[in-house]
């Protein structure tokens, strides 16, 4: 015998637990500092491409594959401790826009509502969760007590205005990734289960990270990012020492580090601030459109995602960098994120499609 | 199936008791910091012996549980605990393995059966030290510090999920002890306190530069071991009861925490073969303080000397039992075929009859019974639960069977020397016609006098392209063993539930016969045999006839496996993507 047998007694199933937590859930992030975002070392093309989704959603998500131990979701969820906080209805589950007042929830219309300061939701959509938990069900809770017939929202409607985060994006169940392709498409989560007929907004920036190794990523869901970054370990030492010092001194003293870093976050929170203000002023000129077409038409991507998205990010970029108008420069920077998940789909050159990239560009752009 | 030198097990190369019981003191000293260990043993009492080692180190009353293999998400991650929801009226969160092991160590029975989703459930907790449950109506945040004792039973090449063998510091390999065992170097008194004085210990500077060149040189890409390694240095100090970390402590780390994930470097002259430590000319600029530079030099010399040196000896990269078993860079999955549940993926629920074998939703169920209780309570008034055969909700599962397209690959000379090129072509594009349906690709070589398994059954097309990119060509055609490799895949994967396709590339003039020699009559006899073998089993099957000119052979080997005949030089890209797709086809 080892020791290790099943679990005691101790554990029997029934144990009285404490009552349900109160109606708002604290998120995860209460629980303890997170790795502050500007303490991370290199991943530029992951972290640029957090921020612009920041800076503007309509960017349509980021999607990040590659090397096990690179601190995807570290960023990820550092970037929830970044983002700095916004205006919702108090009370509302689906963190309802106040400014908005056509954009209001079906429970916040009619009534007149309260608006607070609230952190911006960064949620995280765990495998092996269940599909009422995603989409949102009938409160089990109040059927049982009261017979009260009431929706209980899921991980969709919290996300809301939101980031939704699936670690391990390419082992999520079928069925849950369909679910998400549809809201993420039509930006409204739609419920029809057991006498509950109900919709609420449901807008988020798609946040998925994973090992390619593990199983591909379904074409359709990789369609819905709007950018794909690669992540690779850091090959150069002096790079790998300090990512290792950094994670090890968090590990050992959270609070003191997340402390030292505090200037940083918020000089960075301040410019996505500024950046956000700035993104309606810069000017996209027609010959930036031409160019984002072009090199689309060159790389033969499908539809107008590409060309939409390459130029929302430059734009998105430039506000972030205070530039005034977008450049080949921007285009440039932007263009493999923004490109290289959208090639004619022969999956086997998914290796070389940053390559191909950069070639096209070279043609159009010239080198 | 490989063809690599072995290596004389000789006594060197076997793990040793004492560095075993070692990584049981250090796990033992900082369970949650560790992560785990990786446990490569047979069952058997040195295994038990070593976890009564860990048992009694750890302080006691501390959770340990163990987590049988495939255990539904229910039982790890938790859910509804229906019993306590009926009795009480309201739901009850029943907390699964890895809650219910919190502050303790949790032994993952068969780890290298384990499938890569509930390894990354696991990855998630070792990282966050919280359960995310999203589960049954409920979404709850439990805590889940906890280590993991991963115990691998794995031959060859099967290896838990490096997803998971990446978080836990700690390779322990004990087939092969020999020897006393010895009682372990610190005994649970000692480990107490160096687990006291853990939080104080520093590392000294140059320590962390050292385990990372040291891992750098042993080629691991990931940064996880040489922060495990650290770490595993701070408790070696600890349990020496030092406040700082020794280039001692930091040598012994990299031995216990890198070397065994070690992949040496295949051309060793791209970093010089541990040199002396200290004779080094110091390259870099000489502004820095010099002393410190040379002891920090120094240090770093040494440690990946020591980390080297504890590579088994004789042993190669790929025999090394916790190094990357094939491909370069980051470590990947040795591809075992997964259990068949995804068969069986739930897709929802719907209202059904109670019958044997049905699998009541019993979350829908509650959900169905629920909004009626106050009127069924005034009709039937009593305490618990009113449940009326109405509510029933039974889980509806998928019925979609998967498919595995076996490609069979002539890779022999008479093939390979003007068509190994365009043959792979052909499978390139059969694979991206396979993934965009999503079904598994296994790719079998056959040259010489064997076949060989270049993929195993996957879904990664990442995998696969890398697979089929290390195709060598070349020698002689053992048709029939590539078909009985084929055959015999086939066989295992409609055991595991899923259809398997056969599709065959060769020039058909095969000139080995199955028993290894060179007779073209006899191995044509012989091929023609597993080619009725295969068509016995009913699979379906495509032969593509990769010779420049259309050849007898084949088209007759085709017909003794009623497979489709398909020419290469007829067969345009689109045609025979085409084709693949109607033998598919469920007939």
């Amino acid at each position: 015998m080892d020791g290790f047998g099943a679990p005691p007694p101790a554990t029997a199933p029934a144990r009285p637990r404490r009552a349900r937590r109160p109606a708002a859930a604290p998120g995860p992030r209460a629980a303890r500092p997170v790795f502050p975002f500007s303490a991370i070392v290199g991943q530029d093309e992951l972290r640029d491409a957090l921020l612009l989704a920041a800076v503007d959603p309509a960017i349509g998500g980021v999607l990040a594959l590659g090397d096990r131990g690179t601190g995807k979701s570290t960023a990820v969820r550092a970037l929830a401790a970044l983002l700095p906080p916004m205006r919702s209805v108090a009370g509302c589950p689906y963190n309802c826009d106040p400014a908005r007042p056509a954009a209001l929830c079906e429970a916040c219309r009619g009534r007149p509502v309260r608006a607070v300061t609230v952190p911006v939701p960064v949620v995280d959509l765990p495998l092996g969760a269940t599909e009422d938990r995603v989409a949102g069900a009938l409160d089990i809770e109040r059927a049982l007590s009261g017979g009260v017939k009431a929706f209980e929202p899921g991980l969709l409607a919290r996300a809301h205005r939101g980031f939704l985060y699936v670690d391990e994006v390419n082992l999520l169940e079928d069925h849950l990734v369909d679910l998400l392709l549809d809201v993420a498409a039509s930006g409204e989560n739609v419920v029809e289960r057991e006498g509950i007929s109900l919709r609420h907004p449901a807008r988020f920036v798609l946040v998925g990270s994973g090992n390619p190794e593990e199983g591909d990523l379904r074409p359709q869901l990789l369609d819905r990012f709007g950018l794909a970054v690669e992540v690779r370990t850091p090959t150069d030492l002096k790079a790998r020492v300090e990512v290792v010092k950094r994670r090890d001194a968090f590990d050992r003293d959270p609070e003191g580090v997340t402390a030292a870093w505090a200037p940083a976050e918020a000089a960075l929170r301040d410019r996505l601030t500024a950046a956000r203000a700035r993104l309606e002023a810069v000017i996209v000129p027609d010959s930036a459109i031409e160019d984002a077409a072009r090199l689309c038409i060159a790389l033969g991507t499908d539809g107008l995602r590409g060309e939409l998205t390459l130029t929302r990010a430059a734009r998105a970029l430039a506000a972030l960098e205070g530039d005034p108008e977008v450049t080949l420069a921007h285009l440039r920077r932007m263009a493999p994120p923004a490109l290289r998940h959208r090639l004619r789909r022969n999956a086997l050159d998914e290796a070389v499609a940053t390559t191909r990239v950069e070639r096209a560009m070279e043609e159009v752009f010239g080198a | 199936m490989s063809d690599a030198a072995v290596p004389d097990p000789d006594a060197a190369a076997a793990p040793s008791w004492a560095e075993a019981a070692l990584a049981a003191c250090l796990l033992a000293t900082d369970p949650a910091g560790l992560g785990g260990a990786w446990l490569r043993a047979r069952p058997g009492p040195l295994r038990d012996r070593w976890l009564a080692l860990l048992r009694d180190l750890l302080p006691a009353g501390l959770p340990l549980r163990r987590l049988p293999p495939n255990a539904p998400d229910s039982r790890l991650l938790g859910g509804l605990d229906l019993g306590a929801t009926l009795r009480r009226g309201r739901p009850v969160v029943e907390r699964g393995v890895l809650a219910e092991t919190d502050g303790g160590v949790l032994l993952l029975a068969m780890a290298e059966r384990m499938e890569p989703g509930a390894a990354a459930r696991i990855a998630a907790v070792l990282d966050t030290g919280t359960v995310v449950l999203e589960r049954d109506g409920l979404a709850r945040r439990l805590p889940a510090r906890l280590a993991v004792v991963a115990l691998d039973e794995g031959l060859e090449d099967e290896r838990p999920p490096a997803a998971l063998t990446e978080r836990l510091a700690l390779p322990v390999a004990l087939d092969g002890v020999q020897g006393p065992l010895d009682a372990p170097p610190y005994d649970s008194a000692a480990v107490g306190a160096a687990r006291a004085l853990l939080p104080q210990v520093q590392a000294a500077p140059g320590v962390t530069e050292a385990l990372c060149k040291a891992a750098v040189q042993l080629g691991i890409a990931s940064l996880r071991p040489p922060l495990m390694a650290l770490r595993a240095a701070r408790a070696l100090a600890a349990l020496e009861g030092r406040l700082a970390v020794t280039p001692a402590d930091a040598s012994r780390a990299a031995a216990l925490v890198l070397s065994p994930r070690g992949v040496p470097m295949a051309a060793p002259s791209a970093e010089p073969e541990a040199e002396p430590p200290e004779d080094r000319p110091d390259p870099e600029d000489p502004g820095e303080e010099e002393t410190d530079e040379a002891a920090r030099r120094a240090l770093e010399e040494s440690v990946v000397a020591a980390a080297r040196a504890a590579i088994p000896a004789g042993l190669l990269a790929a025999l090394s039992p916790f190094a990357t078993p094939r491909g370069a860079g980051s470590a990947g999955r040795s591809g075992q075929p997964r259990r068949a549940a995804n068969r069986g993926q739930p897709i929802g629920t719907a209202p059904g009859e109670l019958r044997p074998g049905a699998r009541v939703s019993l979350v829908e169920t509650l959900r169905a019974a629920a909004p009626w209780q106050p009127l069924r309570r005034q009709a039937s008034p009593g305490p618990g639960l009113k449940l009326r055969k109405e509510d029933v909700r039974l889980v509806r599962f998928r019925q979609r069977t998967e498919t595995t397209a076996i490609f069979a690959v002539d890779a022999s000379g008479s093939s390979a020397l003007h068509r190994l090129a365009e043959a792979k072509g052909a499978v390139e594009l059969l694979l991206a016609d396979c993934y965009a349906r999503r079904d598994r690709v296994a790719v079998i070589a056959f040259r010489g006098t064997a076949a060989t398994l270049l993929l195993p059954p996957t879904t990664s097309l990442t995998r696969a392209k890398r697979g089929l990119a290390g195709l060598p060509g070349g020698g002689a055609t053992p048709i029939s063993a590539g078909l009985d490799a084929a055959t015999l895949l086939a066989a295992a994967e409609r055991r595991a539930g899923r259809t398997p396709l056969v599709v065959l590339l060769t020039d058909g003039r095969a000139n080995i016969a199955r028993d290894g020699t060179a007779d073209r009559a006899r191995a044509a006899d012989d091929a023609a045999e597993s080619a009725r073998r295969l068509r016995a089993t009913g699979t379906a099957s495509l032969l593509v006839d990769t010779a420049p000119r259309p050849q007898p052979a084949a088209a007759r080997l085709a017909a003794e496996m009623a497979a489709r005949y398909v020419p290469l030089p007829h067969a345009g890209a689109a045609a025979l993507s085409r084709t693949v797709r109607a033998t598919m086809a469920p007939s």
